[in-house]
């Protein structure tokens, strides 16, 4: 993991120098880099995924799992899986349902290779909230009482909500974060820079930030990755939940529908009137967070016995 | 499991369910109540089954959804016997707006594929039949607070 913070460290170092028009200056550094650190010029000049062919992303993926296999000594399956073709996908929650027991939260950590602690990185935090309105300045999120739920109490699990309008890919000054054709807004982790603007733009925080090189026991890494999605990060790259681009592109429910106890997660094709999300959507009364904010989530939540 | 499933005769099923969640060792019923008596008059039970309380579920007897004719299924109120694996239509005799609700996947729980084959958990995976609220769990535990990680943050590989 070590090189893909040089990297991006590099990549910084030689727009500062370019900047500063001292052409000169590159052989050393270049000569410095090369020779005394392992850098991977192929990496370096790496251009974005979506602007690769399929013959460099081939190149691409060996040399990805080559890394991974050196660095977690284990085989690494990293897919390219592209979009099923109409299919947009959504999400909704039973607010009605929820316990706000977790388990949604620790599978995706576990199935998504998320940094354990003490960096820490979760992608669904559960809210809970006093009965009542939903307001989020009361919202707790590290509540931890014995049993759940708690008489007095809701839960609302919040994750990335997948906008259409989505502010943080309008404010990325690089495009390094994108919607996909099937609706999942995805990042290239090779071409985040860790600017963060993304997450100051984010309504939700659906967004996180690896301030340390993540942290998983070589045993416990999930090995069935996507390029887009799991695969192991870096330090200095932002994250999000991608819906598991690996298994929902297979047509498998994430790994959060799967996980929760009762059944309050709910996943499908937009498009398809008989998916799940759809007849929730038809039938009975959604709503999406700060719907003021005009993101247009395609993540719906509703009370419902 | 899926052996199980596969292995008896349950081919023409309406949707694809997990082995109902019975107590280790007590299904079939009928390898004990072969040669019983059925005593079809409502009171507490003295031998057997004493630990199975109707708590939460209205004034229930065993028989108003066992089958007295064949102790392995179950009896919908117009007499018809199904199987165990299709207690759905018992319980929708009640709750037909759940039912409804199950058979598009919004209530209940769902594994498998979005987009293809998927298990329905039954009701009884979740609600226990005797007694249905669903019972409250230990939750995992509450995140790392940011301040905690920075107080004991790791010297990161340079
Ligand atoms: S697993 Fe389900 S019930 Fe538990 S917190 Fe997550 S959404 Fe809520």
């Amino acid at each position: 993991m070590k090189e893909e913070s040089d990297i991006n460290l590099t990549r910084r170092l030689l727009v500062k120098t370019l900047m500063a028009g001292a052409a000169a200056t590159m052989l050393p550094l270049s000569q410095a880099y090369g020779a005394a650190s392992a850098i991977d010029w192929a990496a370096f000049f790496q251009k974005r995924f979506q602007e690769l062919t399929p013959q460099e992303i081939g190149r691409l993926i060996i040399r990805l799992e080559a890394k991974y296999k050196k660095t977690y000594g284990r085989d690494i399956k990293v897919k390219t899986t592209p979009p099923i073709d109409n299919v947009e996908f959504a999400y909704a929650l039973n607010l009605s349902k929820c316990i706000g027991c977790r388990r949604c939260v620790y599978s995706c950590a576990q199935e998504n290779n998320l940094s354990r602690k003490p960096h820490q990185i979760h992608y669904i935090r559960v809210l809970r909230f006093q009965s009542g309105p939903i307001d989020f300045e009361k919202a707790q999120h590290y509540y931890d009482p014995r049993e759940v739920p708690e008489t007095g109490y809701f839960y609302v699990p919040v994750q990335c909500q997948h906008c259409r309008k989505a502010p943080c890919v309008k404010v990325c000054p690089i495009k390094a974060t994108w919607t996909e054709k099937d609706g999942t807004v995805v990042v290239d982790y090779d071409w985040c820079i860790g600017c963060r603007y993304c997450m100051a733009a984010c309504p939700y925080k659906g967004r996180n930030f690896n301030w340390a090189e993540p942290q998983i026991p070589p045993e416990e890494i999930n090995p069935n990755t996507h390029y887009l999605g799991n695969r192991p990060r870096m330090k200095n790259v932002v994250e999000k939940c991608t819906f598991c681009v690996h298994r929902s592109r297979e047509g498998r429910y994430p790994a959060c529908v799967e996980a929760c106890p009762v059944g309050a997660r709910k996943f499908g094709n937009l498009l398809d009137i008989n998916s799940e999300v759809r007849q929730i959507i038809e039938t009975k009364r959604v709503f999406r967070l700060k719907e003021d904010l005009n993101t247009d989530p395609r993540f719906f939540y509703f009370f419902h016995s | 499991m899926l052996f199980l499933l596969a292995g008896n005769s349950y081919a023409a099923k309406e949707f694809s369910v997990p082995y109902p969640p019975f107590s280790p060792g007590i299904f079939p019923c009928m390898a004990c109540h072969e040669g019983l008596d059925r005593n079809r008059n409502k009171r507490q039970l003295a031998d057997m089954h004493q630990e199975i309380k109707i708590i939460r579920h209205g004034e229930r007897w065993c028989y108003d959804c066992h089958d007295a004719r064949n102790m392995d299924r179950l009896r919908l109120a117009g007499g018809k016997q199904i199987r165990f694996e299709e207690s759905y239509h018992l319980c929708g005799q009640c709750h037909g707006n759940i039912l409804k609700d199950w058979k598009k996947g919004i209530h209940g729980k769902r594994t498998g594929n979005w987009q293809g084959e998927k298990q329905y958990l039954l009701c009884v995976h979740c609600h226990d039949p005797h007694n249905p609220p669903f019972k409250p769990i230990r939750p995992e535990p509450a995140p790392v607070k940011p301040e905690k990680t920075l107080l004991n943050r790791q010297p990161t590989s340079k």
